[in-house]
């Protein structure tokens, strides 16, 4: 993986910089040593490792402002991380720049029923936030895996969704405002507890931004009653094509679950020796299909599932008949991923997203190309909203399996562009999917993208070498090619 | 001379555009002009007219997306989603007669444009919440995609989120793509009546703090519930004010949940209900303004503030501008406001100042909806900005429109 070229004279500069970030942030909040340094050489991409050239760890808006000014002024670049669960590479240290890690921004700062919101730092964990406000009977709605451990700030750089999203909307549709400061060390409010947020969305633009725009240093969060009831189904198919049918008869039935997941085979047999969830061993598709919402509506619509699965040609149906069965329906696919990693030394997740009907033609693909590269692949995915993880199985030990894996989930994510989806539907791009991103946007699409950095990054100083294959200088990208009078326009209807 | 330009395809489009940068010359965005008279007013020798990019490019129901040409009819969109019984969730806005025009004239380019989403808001969210992606054009003279299909995607920035509510400014629009959901089969409005503000704010922050997913919280005064033309809301009386509670989805689920939410608001006041019809033009003619739509020299105003805070901004605002009415939406987060015209620049002093109280990560703001043009001109018609924002919304607009061809000063001035 090429990283950007660390530059010498930052570096010989290094016991300066460690001695004016003291000044900003005192006390133990700046790590030089090697040894205290090695958890930050990398996040959940473990593949991937590079020590930083310091690591900050404010403790307050303004520090976090006098550092990225600071850096700013002397050109030295900066990683924000949150947890570092990131999959993708997002929180990958640069060997010439900071670590501004967030860990310490981990207090809840209002809870308001009246409004339905939750402020909290941006080091505050996902499930944190659910759990500070479950005893009134409140939730957040996005829930990724790694909900226990991820924050909500690092959900906003990587707009992290879960099981829940294709009801309650990602972690975009979830954020009603930001505190963030920007490279220059200006603190910027985006929305608050109100609904809509006038002006330009910076918000939206912000979400999904993968820690390359600013620095969230407050999330004002909405959150909502937890459902009054919670059922699941547990449905078996013959072929993963009757699976994918069924997903969307349910879908064309006018009903929205809460929740919609598919495993395949080799991942139904590894999930059921890890977590022995009772799951049918004899089919190649299972669907677990969860309704949430009024009691009266929950049971009427499992009704309706159960008929629609039947129809589609369903082996086995079970619906949950108590919570205790509905947890332990979700208990194998929630663990698939370490149950996977129990049949196999390694395994690469991948995660690209495709229009929902084009699964059989995608799972049929990828039978083709895990023979071709020689490697297994075992598959989980949101169904609902045709967010697929592929787990590539492969030994690191064995010489060219790391690069092989490598290749199989390359000719997977270009797949999912080819059939009309996108490269990741949840995990972001970072390091891991930087050079695949020409295959889903041309050089034109990317370079907007690249000047709106130029809006809040001027010398592109913020993580560096994630998200973009080419990193451009913001001149450079400014350019105009249009000549007075070069273009006429005889074709054009005028009046 | 001025010009009206108006292409039928993409490329025609980004000639247009690239004529316009060569010259170095305003272009005015318009698809059918419903909403021409909102925002500042500004000067553009050059029309850009996108009503004739039209049509469906793909609409797959069991996918729940549609993409079409920024130009196509709102209405048409419908039209056909309700074929298959969808719709778009965030239930836009239509200002045509508020304006003064006509109603139903409304393209979906600019639908996404304004961000203006209705009384779903609260559960469905808003317009940018349903942007998939989109084919546009920047003010580079470049034609680029943003987005994509489908509902999970966090490739690269979400570009179509900014293009949302950027009123024009940034790019041209000539395709979109958008997440469409099932319509729901039945619907039903739980009424409490007679109550004040305060209480009917209350009242509906306990509906939306409810398990019972209520699609709908609005409130309307007695001086304004006859306004919105719903016979079954009576004819005034201090009864009349209505708290109004949607619940849509499926018929034996919609019957519990009004159960119990008459159950649970049942001590406030009166409950009554709205069946289908009654209850389909409530909510349209609240969605719609129709309040404010036979006082055509009023001037509206619309505020987003935290939903608690409703009641107290109306309040502050009554006392310092009297004789000004409104209503409330989003559990009293959306605030419908109208003000008698000779107000000091269109009463903005009062109003904003009332919005700025909460301070902090609360937030708020308010936006001139309709106002003559000299009142626009010389007003903020949005929400102005502290420093470092508008420093940094005009560092956006200049990435995608550096010559400032597209409604240059709409939104803000330089911007």
């Amino acid at each position: 993986m090429k990283m950007p070229t660390p530059d010498a004279s930052v570096l010989a500069r290094r016991a300066e910089i460690v001695n004016a970030l003291r000044a900003i942030v005192p006390g133990e909040g700046v790590i030089v040593e090697r040894d205290e340094m090695r958890v930050y050489e990398t996040d959940a991409l473990t593949a991937y490792r590079q020590l930083p050239m310091v690591v900050v760890l404010p403790t307050t808006t303004e520090q976090v402002s006098q550092v990225l000014k600071y850096c700013n002024e002397l050109g030295i670049k900066v990683v924000p991380r949150g947890a570092g669960t990131s999959l993708s590479g997002g929180a990958l240290p640069l060997a010439d720049g900071i670590i501004l890690g967030l860990g310490k921004f981990n207090k809840i700062l209002d809870i308001d029923y009246a409004n339905r919101t939750v402020t909290a730092q941006p080091g505050v964990t996902n499930l944190g936030i659910t759990t500070a406000v479950a005893h009134e009977g409140f939730y957040y709605a996005p829930d990724p895996s790694s909900q226990i451990a991820c924050t909500i700030g690092g959900n906003i750089a990587e707009n992290s969704g879960g099981v829940h999203c294709l009801k309650y909307g990602l972690t975009t549709n979830n954020v009603l405002g930001i505190e963030m400061v920007l490279m220059n060390g200006d603190i910027v409010r985006l929305g608050g507890k109100h609904l809509d947020a006038e002006g330009y969305d910076l918000l939206g633009i912000m979400t999904g931004s993968e820690g390359l725009l600013g620095v969230v240093t407050e999330v004002t969060v909405r959150i909502l009653r937890k459902p009054e009831t919670l059922r699941a189904v547990l449905i078996g198919f013959p072929s993963s094509e009757t699976g994918g049918n069924c997903v969307a008869a349910i879908i064309a039935a006018g009903i929205i679950p809460g929740g919609m997941e598919m495993m395949d085979k080799p991942a139904i047999h590894a999930a059921e020796e890890f977590v022995h969830a009772g799951y049918p061993l004899d089919v190649e598709a299972l669907l677990i299909v969860e309704l949430d919402g009024p009691e009266a509506e929950v049971n009427h619509l499992i009704g309706e599932v159960e008929k629609i699965a039947r129809d589609c040609g369903a082996v086995s149906v079970r619906v949950s008949e108590s919570e205790d069965e509905r947890m332990v329906f979700w208990a194998g696919r929630k663990a698939a991923f370490p149950a996977v990693g129990r049949i196999s030394p390694d395994y690469l997740c991948m995660d690209g997203t495709i229009p929902r009907k084009q699964l059989p033609l995608v799972l049929n693909r990828m039978t083709e190309m895990s023979e071709k590269h020689g490697l297994r692949v075992a598959n989980v995915f949101h169904a609902g909203d045709g967010n697929l993880h592929p787990l590539i199985l492969y030994d690191a030990n064995k010489p060219g399996e790391l690069q092989a894996a490598e290749d199989f989930g390359a000719d997977i994510l270009k797949l999912c562009v080819e059939v009309g989806g996108v490269l990741t539907g949840e995990h972001g791009v970072g390091v891991e999917k930087r050079d695949l991103m020409t295959h889903q946007f041309t050089e034109i699409d990317l370079n907007q993208q690249q000047r709106l950095k130029c809006a809040f990054d001027p010398e592109g100083l913020l993580n560096p070498g994630k998200v973009f294959p080419q990193l451009h200088r913001c001149a450079e990208l400014g350019r105009m090619h249009i000549h007075r009078g070069q273009i006429p326009f005889p074709d054009l209807p005028r009046f | 001379m001025k010009t009206h330009l108006k292409p039928t395809d993409a490329d025609q489009a980004l000639e247009a555009v690239r004529w316009a940068i060569s010259e170095e010359t305003p272009l005015e965005l318009v698809g059918n002009g419903s909403k021409r008279a909102l925002g500042r007013p500004f000067q553009a020798t050059h029309t850009l007219d996108l009503s004739g990019l039209t049509g469906v490019t793909l609409y797959e129901p069991e996918e729940l997306v549609l993409s079409a040409r920024a130009g196509t009819p709102l209405a048409e969109l419908e039209a056909l989603l309700a074929e298959n019984r969808q719709q778009f969730a965030f239930e836009p806005t239509d200002f045509g007669p508020l304006l003064g025009g006509e109603a139903g004239r409304q393209t979906i380019g600019g639908v996404v444009s304004c961000n203006l989403a209705g009384p779903r808001r609260v559960k469905a969210g808003a317009v940018r919440d349903h942007f998939l992606g989109c084919q546009a054009v920047s003010g580079r003279g470049e034609a680029f995609k943003a987005g994509g299909r489908v509902v999970k995607n966090v490739t690269g920035y979400d570009l179509p989120k900014l293009v949302a509510g950027a009123y024009g400014t940034l790019t041209v629009l000539t395709e979109v793509t958008l997440k469409v959901l099932p319509a729901p089969e039945v619907t039903r409005t739980v009424l409490v009546r007679g109550l004040d503000d305060t209480d009917a704010i209350r009242v509906m922050a306990l509906a939306l703090q409810s398990p019972y997913e209520v699609a709908g919280a609005a409130h309307v005064p007695a001086s304004l519930a006859g306004g919105l033309g719903v016979e079954e809301l009576g004819t005034g009386g201090s009864d009349a004010a209505a708290t109004a509670i949607r619940l849509e989805g499926f018929g034996r689920s919609i019957e519990y949940r009004a159960g119990k939410l008459r159950d649970l608001l049942g001590g406030f006041g009166t409950v009554d209900f709205l069946d289908r019809e009654p209850s389909l033009a409530f909510w349209a003619a609240l969605r719609d303004v129709k309040p404010f739509v036979a006082q055509p020299e009023r001037l509206v105003w619309r505020l987003s503030v935290p939903p608690a805070d409703g009641a107290r901004v109306v309040a502050d605002i009554k006392r310092r501008l009297p004789g000004s009415d409104a209503y409330f939406d989003w559990g009293g987060g959306l605030i419908w406001l109208a003000v008698d015209p000779g107000a000091e620049a269109a009463g903005q002093h009062a109003v904003r100042g009332a919005v700025g109280l909460g301070g902090g990560s609360g937030g708020g703001h308010a936006t001139l909806i309709r106002a003559p043009d000299t009142v626009r001109a010389s007003s903020d018609v949005f929400h102005p900005q502290p420093a470092p924002l508008a420093a940094l919304s005009a560092r956006v607009k200049e990435t995608l429109d550096p010559k400032r061809i597209f409604n240059p000063g709409r939104m803000y001035a330089g911007v």
